[in-house]
């Protein structure tokens, strides 16, 4: 893990733009391929993105989860961890804010944020779980949170089938208007496109993040048990422990973004046949993001666009959805392979140096 | 009720199960002998799933019952090209392993949709197929009461999966081939100091593993399922990578590992033609062979011993 990590803090910012540019390149070939415009495709999700307002306001919907999910990628990864259980531990923060949003009556005031806080406990126990196995019982995290990630989607269907869900429908009740973290005015501005204060609270995740990681002594410990776990054993730091805290506070990040998608979006919680895909999308958010939390929103913000838009691209251009999901594994691909990149990275590097001489 | 006619269909729909992963968690076993973490099984065997039901139905007009065998080969020329990308960041451009397994597990769940949509004009997913694998029963040893029907009666892919299993460990533990690529994966170092040439024996294992696991997907979409679609695979690529590390990098203990996550998966099928699905939520049994798979990784405490070299990049100039 560290050796993704590192290609950051050396060339910083170059990488992963070039990541980015050889992933939409291998997008627009595998388009060439399958007989369709690149350039009109490409044209069609940037319109689709920025035509209207309410298409605008739908892309800040879209990036908010992606923010949370790519956090909880991003913050194991600093514990030499490989989350990739973000997409489980994001829709058992679905599940607990939708039981807490639609059985209680409570005053807004507490009602929401407890809607929240419920999602993020449950986030982080689900990500616990994989965390304890691997401290207590040396199972690998990545095969861990995969099952949990089923597991978790078959366990919102049956809590949602059994006490949710009326006779005969596919989605639960409404959670309780007390409960619901939409912004009523903002919205209207976009034409009621769904923006919700869950976007405020994803800036403040990665903020609490950032803080969190750099400027405490725990943060410390989960840093340094990232960069070299036998030297933070030796120091006297408790290894174990650490690895379950950082997948408590990952899972944390990933159950508040599926909480505020229910109460800020859908306002209630549906049968699912497949996965979300945030928490995978998280996995490359978390990536080109440096894993750094400000790197994470932008990030974000690329792959908010990327998804949203590609129904546009679907629309006008013709071309299938699942392409952008060829472009973010490709970015993922060139990334992990960043020695593929420094191949391009070097000419531009070279030119640089020979312009300050 | 009659107790062995159940036992029998149990051994038998497990038997169904396991082919797909005896598949891939033998392609895992290859690749990660030799030294490279193979997590991108999933995606091989959604290329292989793919692939077979796409060159099935492109050929079962014209070949009839041998189309599906086109299928199946194709998937694993397939599998084993879709691989070459892992080799080249993991071996050459020393990536992370697990990160660049990822990218590949993306990257077969988008292009085989896409692809899907293209060729199905805009379908999610294949039609289904009117050509697919049929049962082959063994002369004489399918009439053996209860046995018969268990064992000798099953795809013609599940027969080659057990012989692949003997090929496999016969290869690994008795050819000097598998003494390299055993040697690489324990310690490349030694291995080129005797002349091994590392980087090949590495890129030989990946894609040896895709086309394995691209098998495994085939036989998938071309015996169970008789088309392709998002969720044909879902997720039986990581539990065959639980299968490998259960039967300790083993081609008979994967090959029994993979038997026993069948087992889950037949006792689902066999629980919906009981009825229980009235006493237990139908999700609980959806459920069951992931958290086995969690259950028995957890149970497994300090046992497993993977090879020494595992997910370790072979640089040359290092000591």
């Amino acid at each position: 893990m560290n050796r993704v990590i590192a290609v950051f803090t050396k060339e910083s910012f170059l990488v992963p733009a070039v990541a980015i540019i050889l992933g939409l390149l291998t997008g627009a070939i595998a388009m060439l391929a399958g007989g369709f415009n690149p350039v009109d495709a490409y044209m069609a999700l940037i319109k689709k993105v920025f035509g209207s307002a309410y298409n605008f306001g739908e892309t800040i919907r879209q990036i908010t989860p992606l923010i949370f999910t790519g956090l909880a990628v991003a913050f194991a990864f600093r514990t030499g961890l490989f989350n990739i259980g973000a997409e489980g531990q994001f829709i058992v923060g679905m599940i607990a804010s939708t039981v807490v949003g639609v059985s209680f009556d409570l005053p807004a005031i507490i009602h929401a944020p407890l809607a929240i806080l419920a999602g993020a406990v449950a986030g982080g126990l689900w990500g616990a779980i994989a965390g304890y196995l691997k401290a207590a019982r040396g199972v690998n995290e990545v095969i861990t949170s995969i099952m949990l990630n089923w597991v978790a989607l078959y366990l919102a269907n049956w809590v949602m089938n059994a006490f949710f869900i009326p006779a005969g429908k596919q989605t639960s009740e409404e959670v309780k208007d007390s409960a619901i973290i939409t912004i009523g005015w903002l919205a209207e501005m976009f034409d009621n496109a769904r923006l919700h204060w869950g976007t405020l609270i994803a800036v403040l995740a990665a903020i609490f993040f950032y803080i969190l990681l750099w400027k405490t002594k725990s943060g410390f410990e989960l840093r340094s048990v990232g960069l070299n776990p036998h030297a933070s054993e030796y120091a006297g730091m408790n290894v174990n422990r650490n690895i379950v805290k950082a997948m408590f506070f990952g899972g944390m990040f990933a159950g508040i973004g599926g909480a505020t998608e229910i109460l800020g979006v859908f306002h209630y919680q549906a049968i699912m046949t497949q996965h979300t895909g945030y928490g995978f999308d998280g996995i490359a958010v978390a990536l080109i993001g440096g894993n750094t939390p400000f790197g994470v929103i932008l990030a974000a913000i690329l792959f908010g666009v990327l998804t949203f838009g590609a129904s546009g691209m679907q629309f006008s251009a013709g071309v299938p959805f699942e392409l952008i999901r060829v472009v973010i594994a490709s970015v993922i691909f060139f990334v992990a392979a960043h020695g593929i990149v420094k191949i391009f990275v070097k000419p531009i590097l070279k030119k640089k140096k020979e312009g300050g001489n | 009720m009659d107790w062995g006619l159940i036992l029998s269909n149990l051994v038998h729909d497990t038997i169904v199960f396991s082919t797909a992963l005896i598949f891939a968690s033998l392609g895992g076993l290859y690749s990660e002998r030799s030294g490279v973490v193979n997590i991108a099984l999933e995606g091989m065997m959604i290329i292989g799933a793919f692939t077979g039901a796409v060159m099935t139905y492109a050929f079962q007009d014209s070949l009839g019952a041998w189309a599906p065998w086109v299928g199946f080969i194709a998937a694993g020329i397939a599998g084993s090209i879709f691989a070459l990308p892992h080799a080249v960041a993991s071996v050459t451009f020393k990536a992370d392993q697990t990160v660049s397994g990822v990218a590949l597990n993306f990257l077969a769940a988008g292009l085989s949709i896409y692809l899907t949509k293209i060729i199905f004009d805009g379908a999610g997913q294949t039609t289904t197929l009117s050509t697919v694998f049929n049962k082959f029963s063994i002369p004489g040893l399918s009439e053996i009461p209860y046995i018969g029907h268990a064992i000798f009666e099953a795809y013609p892919t599940s027969y080659l999966a057990f012989i692949a299993v003997f090929v496999t460990w016969y290869v690994v533990f008795k050819t000097p081939f598998g003494l390299r690529l055993r040697s690489v994966g324990e310690h490349p170092r030694a291995a080129d100091t005797v002349g091994i040439n590392v980087k090949r024996m590495r890129y030989t294992a990946v894609m040896i593993s895709g086309m394995l696991a691209a098998l495994g997907g085939a036989t998938i979409s071309l015996t169970t399922t008789s088309n392709f679609s998002h969720n044909t695979v879902s997720g039986q690529g990581f539990i065959a990578i639980a299968a490998l590390i259960f039967g300790k990098w083993h081609p008979a203990g994967a090959m029994g590992a993979a038997l026993f996550f069948g087992v889950a998966q037949a006792i689902k099928s066999l629980v919906q033609i009981f009825g229980l699905t009235n006493y237990i939520p139908t999700e609980f049994i959806f459920m069951l062979p992931y958290v086995l798979t969690i259950l028995v990784m957890a149970g497994l405490v300090g046992r497993s011993s993977a090879p020494a070299a595992l997910g370790k990049p072979y640089d040359t100039g290092s000591r």
